[in-house]
């Protein structure tokens, strides 16, 4: 009896596991046939090459470089953003501040990933903006500059805390010894420490640029909805998701070429952030320090 | 004999616990000093006086007069970074940084702004001849110090130490870690640094202190029990504690 019950346990827990993995694989399979279906009409080349994008308007184009040039130029404004502080901040927690200062810290840094991003967009768009308008004459209303800083902003815990991680879980021995040979705390930080916990920097980096890439709604309220193939942080522009948003809330038919074009954006996305995270997985593997 | 290193009415204090009371000593120049005593008698804070590692323990309270070459080294003026470059600190298990051997041992005349390729490379063999680690890694310098065995990577830390020119060594129980081969050579290195530095070593290990050390001082409890000649101290020691200690009967 007790043996059944085993099993019946070790029966769930596997269902579990399996329904994860049976839906990642619903997921992938879903965008790949319809991008398939996508691509049967619209060539590879083309999706490539051509510098428009205009899939709902009469004159179709369908090149999807706007887009990816409207992702990237929000994400590197975001990690421009994020990176020096973030680093900045674990440098700070993990090598200088007193540990109660470092306990009450770094949950508080850590809300600001709990803030919805709704929020942050909003924010970007009615306070951000204005703001910069201020300063910059000739911001466009919809701009990936304040939308590229909000995003920045929402991401420095992603480095703060787990750099900081990586930083604290170098052993201490280390410091002692860098200190036991008249080492500054800034020397050591960044002659000792930063390289010991590079690995673990990187991968919150590469962690938080893929959580750019794939980030939403600021993007979609504060970045604007054309696609515009320019590196001018001034303009409006649209990135892969903020296209979703947009296809999927208006009116097109569904099975129409209009409505594969979301599922050819979305495997573009997927294939982004899937080779990023398996550079950080493959640097983890690589990397890690053997320090005993 | 010239004195070295003095501790004049030293008290210790971590919070309310009272670490060390009221030692005073003298280490004297160019010579072994072993600490010796039971495991939290206070040799390792004793140890770490002379070079201020104990200022990053947030608890940690001092009172009396350290002094290096008669000087007082917790007064207000004293850079902490330039007294550590006279005062080398070995630790219990080999810390090399995961940098190669090279780095490793260059480590602290790169931190001082020194460029000159030449004049590192010079230092750095220099550091590791003395180390007796020269005809071991001579070939792969750059090879990374954590590939190496214990042993050769505590004589990479030492040589680390070594290469700043200080002239004292603080070791705190440096063989601990390490095999019987390991430390015999780790052993026979510190019998021949000392013709040019004033080396003071923590050991638990009783023979050790016998073996290499030229004084010999006996914690308990925070006290300073006995100090003397290690002859004197092993063959016949003044106080019954330490006669005690010494012949195992208990600690």
């Amino acid at each position: 009896m007790k043996k059944y019950k085993e099993k019946l346990i070790e029966f769930f827990l596997k269902l579990t596991a399996l329904v994860t993995i049976l839906t990642t694989i619903g997921i992938i399979w879903v965008l790949l046939s319809e991008s398939i279906s996508f691509f049967k009409e619209v060539s590879i080349l083309e999706f490539i090459t051509d510098k428009q994008w205009t899939p709902l308007f009469a004159r179709k184009h369908f090149g999807i470089m706007p887009l990816i040039s409207g992702t990237i130029l929000t994400t590197i404004i975001a990690l421009c953003v994020s990176l020096p502080i973030g680093l900045t901040i674990a440098i700070y927690l993990s090598e200088y501040a007193h540990i109660k200062i470092k306990k009450t810290i770094k949950p508080l840094l850590e809300i600001l990933a709990a803030v919805p991003t709704v929020v942050y967009g909003f924010f970007a768009l009615m306070v951000v903006t204005p703001f910069l308008q201020n300063i910059i004459p000739g911001l466009a209303g919809f701009n990936s500059l304040s939308a590229g800083i909000v995003m920045g902003i929402m991401i420095i815990p992603f480095i703060s805390s787990l750099s900081e991680d990586a930083l604290s879980s170098v052993p201490r021995s280390l410091r002692d010894a860098s200190y036991g040979m008249g080492a500054t705390r800034l020397q050591t930080s960044f002659k000792v420490m930063v390289p010991a916990a590079s690995s673990g920097i990187v991968v919150s980096v590469i962690l938080a640029f893929s959580r750019a890439i794939g980030e939403t709604m600021i993007v979609a309220i504060a970045a604007g909805q054309q696609p515009r193939l320019t590196l001018n942080p001034l303009v409006p522009v649209e990135t892969i998701t903020a296209y979703i948003v947009q296809v999927s809330l208006g009116d097109v038919a569904h099975g129409s070429l209009e409505y594969k074009t979301i599922f050819a954006a979305g495997i573009t996305l997927f294939v982004f952030t899937f080779i990023l995270n398996n550079i950080s997985y493959w640097i983890r593997k690589k990397f890690r320090e053997e320090y005993e | 004999m010239k004195i070295k290193l003095e501790s004049k009415n030293v008290d210790v204090y971590y919070d309310k616990l009272k670490a060390l009371s009221n030692i005073n000593m003298i280490i004297p120049e160019n010579a072994v000093t072993a600490l010796i005593g039971p495991s939290g008698c206070g040799k390792s804070t004793f140890l770490r006086l002379f070079n201020r590692m104990n200022d990053y323990i947030d608890s940690f309270k001092l009172s009396g007069d350290v002094l290096i070459d008669g000087q007082n080294i917790y007064e207000k003026n004293i850079l902490v970074d330039e007294l550590r470059k006279n005062v080398g600190m070995v630790f219990q298990k080999p810390n090399p940084f995961p940098k190669s051997i090279f780095d490793n041992v260059a480590y602290g005349l790169k931190i001082q702004g020194i460029k000159d390729k030449e004049f590192l490379r010079k230092r750095v063999k220099d550091a590791l001849v003395q180390a007796a680690l020269w005809d071991e890694v001579k070939d792969d310098l750059n090879k990374s110090a954590l590939s190496l065995s214990g042993g050769q990577q505590q004589r990479v830390c030492i040589a680390r130490t070594l290469a700043v020119e200080p002239t004292i060594l603080l070791m705190d129980e440096p063989t601990s870690a390490l095999d019987p081969i390991a430390t015999t050579k780790v052993e026979q290195l510190i019998t021949s640094l000392k013709e040019k530095y004033t080396i003071v070593i923590v050991t638990h290990n009783m023979q050790q202190a016998g073996r290499i050390s030229d004084y010999t001082s006996f914690f308990y409890m925070g006290d300073l029990i006995e100090f003397d000649k290690t002859d004197v101290i092993f063959t016949n020691p003044k106080q019954k504690q330490t006669e005690n200690y010494i012949t195992g009967r208990f600690g």
